[in-house]
């Protein structure tokens, strides 16, 4: 891969794994993994049914501890970090199913997710001050749910929650923002307008995304990163990717 | 669905008042001096449950241990009284004057340690808050720090209740074995045994719960209290927004604990003295019941079904001692398959409507308990700006509807 290879040098990324290996009763999920996300860069992880990809992203934020191998953000190593460690260095994560608060209104679900008042103390003596409404009002915007704010969250439709859940990670500001399948389950134009919204806020950070609609991947992807049995397949540009005689036979060959 | 969020916040001050008045002016009035110490204890009951409203119905923390917190607090208040009890004037007969009588009876010739500091009634004031909350504090630590949550919890907590009536059963020198520490007579040389004592401890014990339950509202009503929400229905979410879930699990436990420990400390002077048989888990998950019953979402529920349900198991126990358990249990059963929200929600479902038709629209906010002017969930600004959709009106103000759904 002479395009990747020739950017090496850890300085230059912002995410780098390496020989990620997590195996679960010897079955190894992702196997001698690596993987390089650069500033403001928009990544798109696919791969068919069960190649591993929900695993990459629950290795990075914490939920599934490495068996093997290292994940650096931003010079931090990620496999010793706990959970809400890892979000306050700024990894921020989007679930395959919408994961939103639905007993709480959407005004709330942002409000949660707003960085402040994030230990017991703070939460006990947490104030409604106007940077949290305008912080909210703004993030409701961007999301399309401006007017939508004492709406309870689970009266929302699909594409709305799963909007709603992009929306707290962006009010959480982190710098790599990684998404799950974020148009599973949208019609046509909620996807082209997911589509702007990623490519709007990808301005300040980087985006890993895993997602299965090859148009919309097409539409936002700066680079593809295909996988496959817990392996990197192929990686590149969406055109050389699709032509990789590999790819096409894994896809073709399913 | 349960929708948690139409239960929450909806405690405003009408209920309050309503509660106080019960509390303060009919109970007084209404039942003699006996009468009304025994109410007093029923309320000592309701601290408990009201922590178990805020760590179960709100953390979903279940302990079957809360008699543990109760037993501590009350068993600080009973080694003040008691030392008290035990100048050596009071106990110059015995063989070690100076000490309590379980002690020389056990043939102690000196005062324990741990004893000594409460001769100090400032300490014990601490003790009994702080002491509860170091120890659910060990407990919170080594189990929600490893993740361990749900049955498991309940069951460890079940555990300690047993393990620590044991202990202070087989300790009977250090603690007064199974008769507990009884013959308990002063305060700073106040009688506690009057009449006149009694009755206004009773208006303590309600002016301290009135206490806790402004400062459980507070906590619910906090961005805690949302948190706490969300982490019952997803908890890896809250993780993932940045939150040390373990970290609020152990602070409202805590919370809990010194709670049910004002409730104990508060029996022991109302009763006169503290035994282990209100310590182990047969208490301990009848709070657990008085809080079900209540309303698990419910603070001021708490309150209500801790005299109900004792209130019941009093009259029904005088003519039916054998059919208590079987009543209690299968009020138990019934209450959470019908009203999985308890008196709350069968309030909140049924009687509240029901009363709203004889009362003017105006005065509807008495009943409802909830602010007739604004929803309380959205902020000022915001409502300004926006002007409610029906579909929006429906979800935020459709509120009496959602309970018991
Ligand atoms: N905690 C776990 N324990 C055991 N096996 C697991 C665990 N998590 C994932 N797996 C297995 O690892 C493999 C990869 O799963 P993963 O969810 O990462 O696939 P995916 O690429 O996200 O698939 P999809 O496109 O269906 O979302 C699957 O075979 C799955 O069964
Ligand atoms: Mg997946």
């Amino acid at each position: 891969m002479p395009e990747t290879n020739k950017h090496i040098g850890p300085k230059d990324f912002v995410l780098s794994v390496e020989g990620l290996t997590v195996s679960f009763d010897g079955f190894k999920a992702v196997n001698d993994l690596s993987l390089y996300v650069e500033e403001q860069e928009i990544r798109v992880i696919i791969g068919p049914n069960g190649a591993g990809k929900t695993t990459v992203l629950d290795l990075i934020c914490g939920r599934t501890k490495a068996t093997e191998g290292s994940i650096k953000f931003k010079g931090k190593e990620l496999t010793k970090m706990n959970e809400h460690q890892i979000v306050h260095a700024g990894v921020g994560r989007k679930f395959q199913n919408p994961s939103i608060y639905e007993d709480l209104t959407v005004y709330e679900n942002l409000e949660l997710s707003f960085p402040r008042g994030r230990n017991v103390w703070g939460a006990l003596t947490f104030r409604r001050d106007q940077e949290v409404l305008n912080k909210v009002q703004e993030v409701a915007d961007m999301i399309f749910l401006g007017d939508k704010l004492t709406m309870q969250a689970d009266l929302l439709s699909h594409g709305q929650k799963q909007w709603l859940e992009i929306g707290m990670l962006l009010i959480q500001d982190p710098e790599l923002l990684m998404l799950d399948e974020p148009v599973a389950g949208m019609s046509v134009s909620e996807r082209k307008q997911t589509a702007e919204l990623l490519n709007r806020i990808t301005k300040d950070r980087s985006v890993l995304v895993i997602e299965h609609d090859m148009q919309f991947v097409e539409d936002i992807a700066h680079r593809v990163t295909v996988l496959h049995q817990g392996k990197v397949l192929s990686e590149g540009s969406m055109e050389r990717v699709q032509k990789d005689p590999k790819v096409v036979e894994v896809y073709l060959g399913h | 669905m349960n929708k948690i969020s139409s239960l929450i916040e909806r405690y405003q001050l009408s209920h309050f008042i309503i509660l106080a008045v019960i509390i303060f002016i009919v109970m007084p009035l209404a039942l003699d001096s006996f009468r009304l110490n025994m109410v007093g204890k029923y309320l000592t009951y309701a601290f408990v449950a009201l922590g178990l409203v805020l760590c179960w119905g709100y953390g979903g923390i279940l302990s079957l241990g809360q008699g543990v917190f109760f037993g501590i607090g009350g068993y600080c208040m009973a080694m003040f009284l008691k030392l008290e009890a035990s100048s050596p004037e009071n106990t110059s007969i015995q063989s070690t004057p100076g000490i309590p009588d379980f002690m020389d009876w056990n043939q102690l010739t000196e005062l324990p340690w741990f004893w000594e500091p409460f001769h100090s009634f400032a300490f014990t004031i601490v003790a009994i808050l702080v002491l509860p909350a170091i120890f659910a504090f060990i407990i919170g630590v080594a189990m929600f720090k490893r993740r361990v949550g749900g049955v498991y919890f309940a069951i460890i907590t079940q555990a300690i209740a047993a393990i620590l009536t044991i202990l202070i059963i087989g300790q009977q020198g250090y603690t007064g074995g199974v008769n507990g520490i009884t013959d308990l007579r002063t305060l700073h040389g106040w009688d506690i045994r009057t009449d006149e004592a009694k009755t206004i401890l009773y208006f303590v014990n309600g002016a301290l719960l009135f206490v806790c339950l402004f400062a459980a509202r507070y906590i619910i009503r906090s961005k805690l209290g949302r948190l706490l929400v969300a982490m019952r229905e997803r908890e890896d979410r809250v993780r993932f927004s940045g939150y040390d879930v373990s970290s609020f699990k152990i602070f409202i436990f805590c919370a809990a604990a010194s709670i049910s420990a004002i409730g104990g400390a508060m029996f022991t002077l109302q009763v006169g003295f503290m035994s282990p048989t209100f310590v182990g888990t047969g208490p301990s998950i009848e709070m657990v019941i008085f809080c079900a019953l209540g309303g698990r979402l419910a603070i001021l529920g708490a309150v209500y079904g801790a005299l109900v349900v004792n209130w019941a198991k009093t009259s029904f126990s005088e003519s039916f001692p054998e059919l208590w358990l079987f009543a209690m249990g299968a009020l138990f059963i019934g209450v959470v398959m019908a009203f999985p929200n308890g008196l709350a929600g069968l309030y909140q479902t049924y009687i509240a409507p029901w009363l709203q038709r004889f009362v003017p629209e105006k005065f509807h906010w008495i009943i409802t308990g909830r602010s007739q002017e604004e929803n309380p969930e959205l902020p000022e600004s915001l409502q300004e700006e926006k002007e409610p959709s029906a579909e929006d009106k429906k979800s935020t103000q459709g509120d009496l509807s959602h309970a018991g759904n």
